[in-house]
């Protein structure tokens, strides 16, 4: 019963959290966007004392429950692990270890290191809510997007207005990368040993496991009951029941239920353990070697499917390259650069949800995954507060719509060689005509006799919204991009 | 296909057109059931297409000229192996020769319709059947490019080859409409002197002109412009009848004073006339539900004795059915129609929607715009009555949503107004005289306006 009822909550988390981590319409987050926030490393980025709190102290009652269905890395694990068990004499494939506490405690103290030091993106790739959000947003949402494209393509035919089409393309080959790297070294640790990776590298299955450790309510061996047939030993993907011992090591039992359901005797029964940490095991039967991990590269092939209907009477049209920005754009909400790359976990939420196609994983490598702006595809609209609502780290804070239009991010810069109105002598002030804040007015040009009039920016209203650098006739290059600045300020 | 072809062999369409005989030769496989025949029947929404019923207007010449012309410029498209849409030339026949079996004989062409593919299209459909069974007009296109009189007789020459013919019917100088570019293209350089030469040595049967200008520059073409011209094609539908400068009253009464036929373009304003909001539609549809909104506009401009002919772009077969049945045979319009018509262009003017033809003059637009296809999509929420316009309506939230997703399907981001810097290039193409620079902008204003209205 209480297998079931684990499955049943883990089951809905996952697909609430796929669903919204997939979602690009913008109204899921509004009920599902808890589902993000109560993910313990975001909590603790955001300072959420509460949730943070809450957390433990379930875990200090009821074990490691959060692995096993708030966690969807946990959860993604476990249905790779189920799909292996349904191989043949696969089923009760486990066999209790020792736990590696050094390697546990290491990576885990490397991790506090990384977030304290601001090399974020580093411990963001161990991070689980964020690696599963990577692979989502990299893996499988083209799959969900094309499959939506399908449908507006046929909703099309049909005449209606029921879905509409989106642009799928390749927004950063490190972040597909990376989340391959994740998705097989994962997929392959859970294939061969359940939840090794929650039980060695996880720094959230450390932490948590240290408390569970004294957990009150645990599943608990009844000696006298047990005929030490091992059937629970070999079912337990944390490979964390010792039967010779009658013991289980509670820093590694993710609560899952699955030996109180397996035991035929009823000898495991899940019950208030009283204070204090259970006796640990003294042998170790490792058979399993640890962490392989060798990172296969695989190359993505997932294209930018560019809307190519060339027709002989439409002009080509080249596509924008993205300017070399030497300080990064990052939303409004951010507060700082310092700050963001600081809390961002780069899970790929807010890249998801920007309905505009403005943010993307960074390239950098002082920031890999985390995302920043560019305008090629988009820009950002003022009144559009989309990435700030859904962060779940706090990297960008919630903001109002209202505020949105007066929070500086960036100075729009004029690149006189580009521009068509300085150096080709047209007529154009396509800049000017779409500022959102009327911060670009054109003039006269002195050193142009004839007329020409360009652009110049009042860089004390710019946003830095990026309207300009998207509407530029200039290819590939715009004639005038956005820098980022490091303090965001309102103005 | 074959099938077809029985089935038009099969009918007498040939009687009303001394030569036919050849024509009969061409499709003289016989015998087949009266299956085939029904079908055709079937496919039309309004029943019959008549064969030999059709209207003919005869000009001084002593043309015999169905009153239904077939306008060569937006023939069907296919796409070839590599994705690029080129001419159906399959297509183009069945088209060609299903008009000339009912009865269209005139068809015009020009150098720069389909990107520069129909004379040839319609030189290959139109060679399958004999010369004397129809007419063909084509133009001297000569507005872009180069102004010399070689480059026009290359052009007139090329038009020869390209329809495989010795001589054209009707030849017209392009889209004359001002003084300066008639000089430019045709007096200075000695071309319409040239053009009088073929027509006395018989290459050329009647010259003429289409027209897109002002007033004084067509009264100096009647009067001053001292040559005998056969013909003039202008734009006339009930919309553009009491509209513009000159209306297209004024230059039919001026044509018909001095004996010039009169041929049409744009009777249905570029398809406008063919839907339209239904406020107006239903003025129609009251008095006659059975036929086409499109017949009515077509009814108009046959209603006058001095129109020689009407051209239609018709693209696909229903429209040429439905345009056969209209005028084959013609029912005029009695005075109370007239009415009801000039109603309706009220109530189309009071929508003002944007009167573009989706004539392509002015593509390529450098910066990469699909300039005809986002006055498309705007016209047509226009007419639906299907415009996001306040955000108290309480479907504004659909309507919006529609507007914009709409939109993304008729036209790529890359192409839409946002992208017009205003160059003002387009704008000496446009023969409806479109302020496109400005209306893109208007149009933008608006889309900008709603997109930054939420989510889609």
């Amino acid at each position: 019963m209480l297998r079931k009822i684990r499955i049943f909550i883990a089951t809905l988390f996952f697909i609430s959290i796929t669903a919204l981590l997939l979602d690009f319409t913008g109204v899921l987050h509004q009920w599902l966007g808890w589902t993000a926030k109560i993910q313990l490393i975001p909590a603790i980025l955001s300072l959420n004392v509460a949730i943070t709190v809450a957390l433990l102290l379930a875990t200090f009652i009821f074990g490691r429950v959060y692995c096993s269905t708030v966690c969807p890395l946990g959860i993604m694990q476990d249905i790779v692990s189920n799909l292996s068990g349904r191989r043949k004499g696969k089923r009760n494939r486990f066999s209790f270890t020792k736990e590696k506490r050094w390697l546990r405690y290491g990576v885990a103290l490397l991790f506090v290191i990384m977030l304290v030091t601001g090399l974020t993106w580093v411990a963001a790739l161990i991070e689980p809510y964020s690696a599963y959000g990577r692979m989502v947003n990299s893996l499988l949402s083209p799959l969900y997007l094309w499959a939506n494209n399908l449908l507006a393509y046929i909703a099309e035919r049909a005449d209606s207005y029921a879905f509409y089409s989106v642009d799928v393309w390749l927004r950063s080959a490190a972040a597909v990368a990376v989340s391959a790297v994740t998705f097989i070294t994962v997929s392959l640790l859970a294939w061969r040993g359940g939840r090794t990776w929650c039980n060695t590298v996880c720094p959230v299955g450390t932490l948590l496991g240290a408390v569970s450790r004294y957990s009150l309510l645990r599943p608990t061996i009844d000696s006298s009951k047990c005929a030490g047939c091992r059937l629970c030993e070999r079912s337990c993907k944390s490979s964390c029941i010792n039967i010779e011992d009658k013991s289980i090591d509670y820093s590694r039992c993710v609560a899952c239920m699955d030996c109180i359901d397996k035991c035929k005797r009823g000898a495991i029964e899940y019950k208030y353990a009283g204070f204090g940490a259970a006796k640990e095991n003294a042998t170790d039967k490792s058979r399993r070697s640890f962490l392989a991990v060798s990172g296969a590269m695989v190359g993505s092939s997932l294209m930018a499917q560019e809307g190519k209907i060339v027709d002989g009477g439409l002009a080509a049209i080249e596509e924008k390259k993205i300017p070399k920005r030497s300080t990064p754009v990052v939303p409004a909400g951010a507060g700082s650069l310092a700050s963001f790359t600081q809390h961002c976990t780069s899970c790929q939420l807010c890249v998801s949800k920007c309905p505009n196609d403005v943010l993307r994983p960074s390239q950098n490598i002082e920031r890999l995954m985390q995302p920043e702006m560019s305008f090629e595809r988009g820009f950002c609209r003022p009144a559009c507060n989309q990435c700030s609502q859904v962060c779940p780290n706090g990297a960008i804070k919630p903001i109002e719509k209202a505020m949105k239009s007066a929070i500086k991010v960036g100075t729009a810069v004029w690149v006189a060689d580009n521009c068509i109105a300085y150096s080709d002598g047209v007529r154009c002030g396509n800049c000017a005509r779409h500022c959102p804040n009327g911060a670009i007015k054109m003039v006269e040009c002195k050193d142009k006799p004839g007329g020409a009039r360009i652009p110049v920016v009042d860089a004390e209203r710019c946003l830095g919204c990026g309207a300009c650098e998207y509407v530029c006739p200039s290819r590939p290059f715009s004639a005038i991009f956005v820098e980022g600045i490091e303090e965001h300020r309102t103005i | 296909m074959d099938k077809e072809k029985k089935g038009i062999g099969r009918r007498s369409f040939l009687k009303r057109l001394g030569a036919g005989a050849a024509v009969a030769a061409s499709f003289s496989v016989t015998g087949c059931s009266n299956d085939v025949q029904k079908r055709y029947i079937a496919e039309g929404e309004g029943g019959e297409v008549p064969t030999d019923k059709m209207e003919y207007r005869t000009n001084p010449s002593g043309d015999k000229v169905s009153l239904l012309g077939y306008g060569m410029m937006r023939l069907p498209t296919i796409a070839d192996e590599e994705g690029n849409q080129v001419i159906n030339q399959q297509r183009v026949n069945e088209l060609v020769d299903y008009a000339i079996a009912h009865g269209v004989n005139y068809f015009d062409t020009a150098p720069v319709y389909c990107k520069g593919a129909s004379e040839k299209a319609t030189g290959i459909a139109l060679s399958r059947h004999p010369r004397s069974s129809y007419y063909i007009a084509t133009k001297l296109s000569n507005s872009r490019g180069n102004h010399s009189l070689q480059f026009g007789i290359d052009m007139f020459n090329n038009s020869l080859s390209e329809l495989q013919v010795d001589y054209v019917d009707y030849l017209l100088l392009h889209s004359v409409g001002s003084h300066e570019a008639y000089y430019n293209r045709f007096v200075n350089n000695g071309l319409l002197d040239y053009l009088l030469e073929q027509k006395k040595n018989g290459r050329i049967r009647n010259l003429g002109w289409s027209f897109h200008g002002s007033k004084e520059f067509f009264d100096f073409m009647l009067d001053e412009a001292g040559v005998a011209w056969d013909f003039v094609q202008i734009q006339m539908n009930y919309v553009d009848w009491e509209r513009g400068n000159p209306t297209a009253e004024y230059m039919y009464n001026r044509l018909t004073e001095k004996k010039i036929p009169v041929i049409i373009m744009e009777p249905l304003l570029g398809g406008s006339l063919a839907t339209m909001n239904y406020q107006a539609m239903a003025l129609l549809k009251e008095r006659e539900p059975q036929k086409s909104v499109a017949s009515w506009a077509f009814r108009f401009v046959g209603s006058f004795d001095n129109v020689l002919t009407a051209l239609s772009g018709m693209t696909y077969m229903e429209h040429l059915q439905d345009n056969i049945r209209t005028y084959a045979p013609l029912d005029r319009l009695d005075d109370e129609e007239f009415k009801v018509l000039s109603d309706v262009a009220k109530r189309k003017m009071e929508f003002s929607d944007i009167g573009c033809t989706g004539c392509q003059y002015c593509m390529p637009c450098p910066y990469g715009l699909d300039i005809p296809s986002i006055f498309r999509h705007y016209n047509r929420c226009l007419n639906e009555g299907a415009m996001p316009q306040n955000e108290l309506d309480s479907d504004y939230r659909e309507q919006r949503r529609n507007f914009l997703i709409g939109l993304d399907r008729t036209v790529p981001r890359m192409r839409q107004a946002d992208k017009c810097v205003g160059c003002h290039q387009c704008q000496p193409h446009c023969p409806q005289k479109i302020k496109i620079a400005r209306e893109m902008q208007r149009i933008d204003k608006f889309v900008q306006k709603i997109r930054e209205d939420g989510l889609i």
